[in-house]
């Protein structure tokens, strides 16, 4: 059988017997589940009894959820804040840390550090950090100058740029790391042209410096979204007794997944909420892509 | 070389059909339950003692983290993997009943007639018809755990016994700085931990009312008595002088455990991290009393029942397991390694038991005790945190705040019953 097979024949059976492992692998790991999580959305189950077929009661519940609108609100909330801030520091700060030699390499591995920590441990230092008087570190320096306690956790409005602080903290130093690789890439022949020409260093920045960083950008863009979007060690880790709360103000839509799966045992509501992050996430990352692909 | 590796087969087949020859004459089952490292140790003093009796039959443990409890459970009995007698959360049954995990406790071997005799009453949760589905070993109920340091130095000579008493007692014991923040609560308050256990069973009662009725399947706090209960409660954080504050110190366990609140109201499963806290004198005294004398607790606990999973001999050991481990020895074994209470009065209130200065107003507790039966107790506890929170943090008048938290527990209740 095999010997009858053409050359190019053979070639691709060969090709398919190699690609068989990661193939498989995908399938089991990766469709199987996404293709299950879908089917689940439309059933009810409590993980315990039979599977029901549900329809669209699911969805509809999602829709009149206002929970899951307050939800979806934060997870976009932590989108918008989280990647705009997180990239114009790390480029100040990669930027800037380029142009120093002086102590360059332990400056580096300063900003790189929070990204290698747990995220857990991280997370209850800082939760730690915003208590109140008598324990907590930033209460405990305002009341030492007499100055009136901040809530920070315990308030719907501050509770989620509290949680969002040390999430873009921790992240800062891997874009930092690619920030500057970027900036090594770019050759040094136009800033030596820039300088003889004579330009001020605002337009070596806007005009030479940016525009090649192009790609580099949208990569740290695509990828800070795709972490701020899927957030919940920080959120879960902070706020632990009320998760997501104080009143929802801080749960972010994976938080939302979990606890209705894991704590109510409503797998079906739990996995319209899944695809329904995944539908956002698809169309975010499609269309990051699509900017990808024009700057090429 | 050769001969050596001979021997080396030779030796494994003579030990593997030894091996299959001990297990045919004896039964093996197997017992499942969450981890915790004291519940673990008691559990293997009772296999222990129960092996001991019934030489015939071994009895294997496995253990998960809580996490994963559930969802393992769920996943092996079906497929023939599980356990014979598993543990469950009380609030559970329900499922595991619809979703034929688990089956009914022989008739013959606990009589539904004498189990009410034998047992606290709230236990009559497990049973249905003649039979009841799961029996626990021990129970939890709530109590008012004091510092003795802080009550010495404030002047106090003992622990209050009714609610009015709770509140002054509490606002001797509130210390805060110059500029008015506290820095020591005279009460831990916070519906995340116990406290809203404390509400529901405890409070709304005692004002007069009845958290719930029709089997709780109805809410019935927003009420009179509710609104009251809810009034208690927020005064003690939001009145003109708050003896407590909401996540002080983070967690109110943290709060008492570091000396910095005078009282805390908790579990009978806390006394064991409390023991071993350096520094820390404490005492522990019965929930307080409404003006009228009247008390009301609240109580949980966890059951084991026989799955349906075991069959034949494995059953018939499995009864005698359940049997044992629901019995009077197994109770005391309990109380004394896990610290958890004795789900019968015969052991519960004997003299040393009843009176002892830690778990006796635990177990006196029990007598007056109601045990809430939860559709999915962390999503009502929910409720109950979010109650308190629009009040505290959004300014809502409190009999409104009442009402939404009636309503949205009705309609988390009706979804679960309805199926």
């Amino acid at each position: 059988m095999y010997r009858n097979l053409t050359i190019r024949q053979k070639q691709i059976v060969w090709a398919w017997a190699f690609l068989a492992v990661p193939v498989i692998f995908y399938a089991v790991i990766r469709f199987y589940p996404t293709g299950n999580a879908i089917l689940i959305s439309f059933q009810n189950w409590n993980l315990l009894g039979d599977r029901t077929w549900a329809g669209l009661e699911n969805y509809a519940k999602l829709w009149n959820d206002p929970v899951f609108w307050r939800v979806f609100k934060n997870t976009f909330v932590y989108l918008l804040l989280g990647t705009p801030i997180s990239l114009v520091l790390s480029f100040i700060i990669a930027y800037h840390l380029d142009k120093l030699r002086f102590m360059h390499g332990f400056l580096r591995v300063l900003y790189f550090l929070p990204f290698m920590t747990s995220a857990v441990a991280m997370a209850w230092v800082w939760r730690w950090f915003y208590q109140d008087v008598p324990i907590g570190l930033f209460n405990n320096i305002l009341a030492s100058f007499g100055i009136p306690q901040i809530k920070f956790l315990q308030s719907t409005t501050n509770a989620l740029p509290a949680v969002l602080a040390p999430a873009v903290w921790a992240g800062l130093g891997f874009q930092v790391i690619i920030f500057m690789a970027g900036l090594r890439a770019i050759p040094a022949s136009y800033y030596e042209a820039a300088k003889i020409d004579g330009v001020g260093w605002f337009t070596v920045l806007t005009q030479i410096t940016l525009p090649l960083l192009r790609p580099t950008i949208v990569f740290i863009v695509v990828f800070s979204s795709i972490g701020f979007l899927r957030i919940f060690d920080h959120v879960f880790n902070m706020t632990t007794n009320n998760p997501g709360g104080p009143l929802n103000a801080t749960k972010p839509l994976v938080l939302m997944i979990y606890d209705t799966a894991f704590n109510g045992f409503d797998m079906g509501y739990a996995a319209a909420q899944t695809v329904v992050l995944f539908t956002i996430l698809l169309i975010v990352s499609l269309i990051q892509l699509r900017l990808l692909r024009s700057t090429e | 070389m050769k001969a050596y590796l001979k021997g080396l087969v030779l030796a494994g087949l003579t030990s593997s059909t030894a091996l299959l020859a001990s297990a045919a004459s004896a039964v093996e089952i197997e017992y499942w339950q969450y981890f915790f490292d004291a519940r673990v140790e008691a559990m293997e003093t009772l296999i222990a003692n129960f092996e001991a009796a019934n030489p015939d039959i071994t009895v294997t443990m496995t253990h998960f983290p809580y996490a994963d409890y559930r969802t393992k459970v769920a996943a092996a009995i079906p497929a023939g993997e599980g356990p014979d007698v598993v543990q469950l959360f009380y609030g559970w049954l329900n499922d595991y009943v619809e979703a034929e995990l688990i089956q009914p406790l022989p008739s013959d071997t606990f009589p539904a007639a004498q189990i009410d005799a034998e047992f606290f009453p709230m236990v009559q949760a497990m049973k249905d018809g003649e039979n009841y589905w799961a029996l626990p070993t021990a129970v939890r109920s709530l109590a008012l755990f004091y510092n003795e340091r802080l009550f010495e130095e404030a002047g106090i000579d003992g622990p209050p016994a009714t609610l009015d008493e709770l509140m002054e007692t509490a606002a001797a014991l509130t210390k805060t700085d110059a500029a008015g923040n506290i820095t020591q609560v005279g009460i831990t308050a916070g519906m995340t931990a116990q406290d809203h256990h404390w509400w529901r069973e405890g409070l709304v009662r005692q004002f007069g009312g009845e958290p719930y009725v029709d089997d709780y399947k109805t809410v019935n706090y927003n009420s009179d008595a509710g609104i009251a209960a809810l009034g208690f409660y927020t005064d003690m954080f939001l009145g003109d002088s708050p003896v407590s504050a909401i996540g002080f110190m983070d967690e109110p366990q943290a709060a008492f455990k570091a000396g910095r609140a005078g009282m805390h109201i908790d579990g009978s499963f806390r006394i064991g991290s409390l023991n071993g806290t350096r520094g820390l004198k404490w005492g522990v005294t019965e929930l307080p009393a409404n003006a009228d004398g009247n008390r009301s607790n609240y109580s949980s606990y966890w059951v084991n029942a026989i799955t349906t999973k075991a069959e034949g001999e494995k059953y018939d050991a499995a009864v005698k397991f359940m049997e044992y481990i629901t019995s009077d020895e197994a109770m005391q074994i309990w109380l004394d390694t896990v610290g958890e209470l004795p789900a019968k009065p015969s052991v519960g209130m004997t003299d040393a038991n009843a009176n002892d200065e830690i778990f006796g107003p635990f177990i006196r507790g029990l007598a007056y005790a109601n045990t809430t039966k939860f559709a999915n107790e962390s999503g009502q506890r929910q409720l109950m945190v979010e109650m308190v929170e629009r009040i505290q943090l959004e300014g809502m008048d409190p009999a409104e705040s009442l009402a939404i938290a009636a309503e949205a527990e009705q309609a988390l209740l009706d979804e679960y019953y309805a199926e």
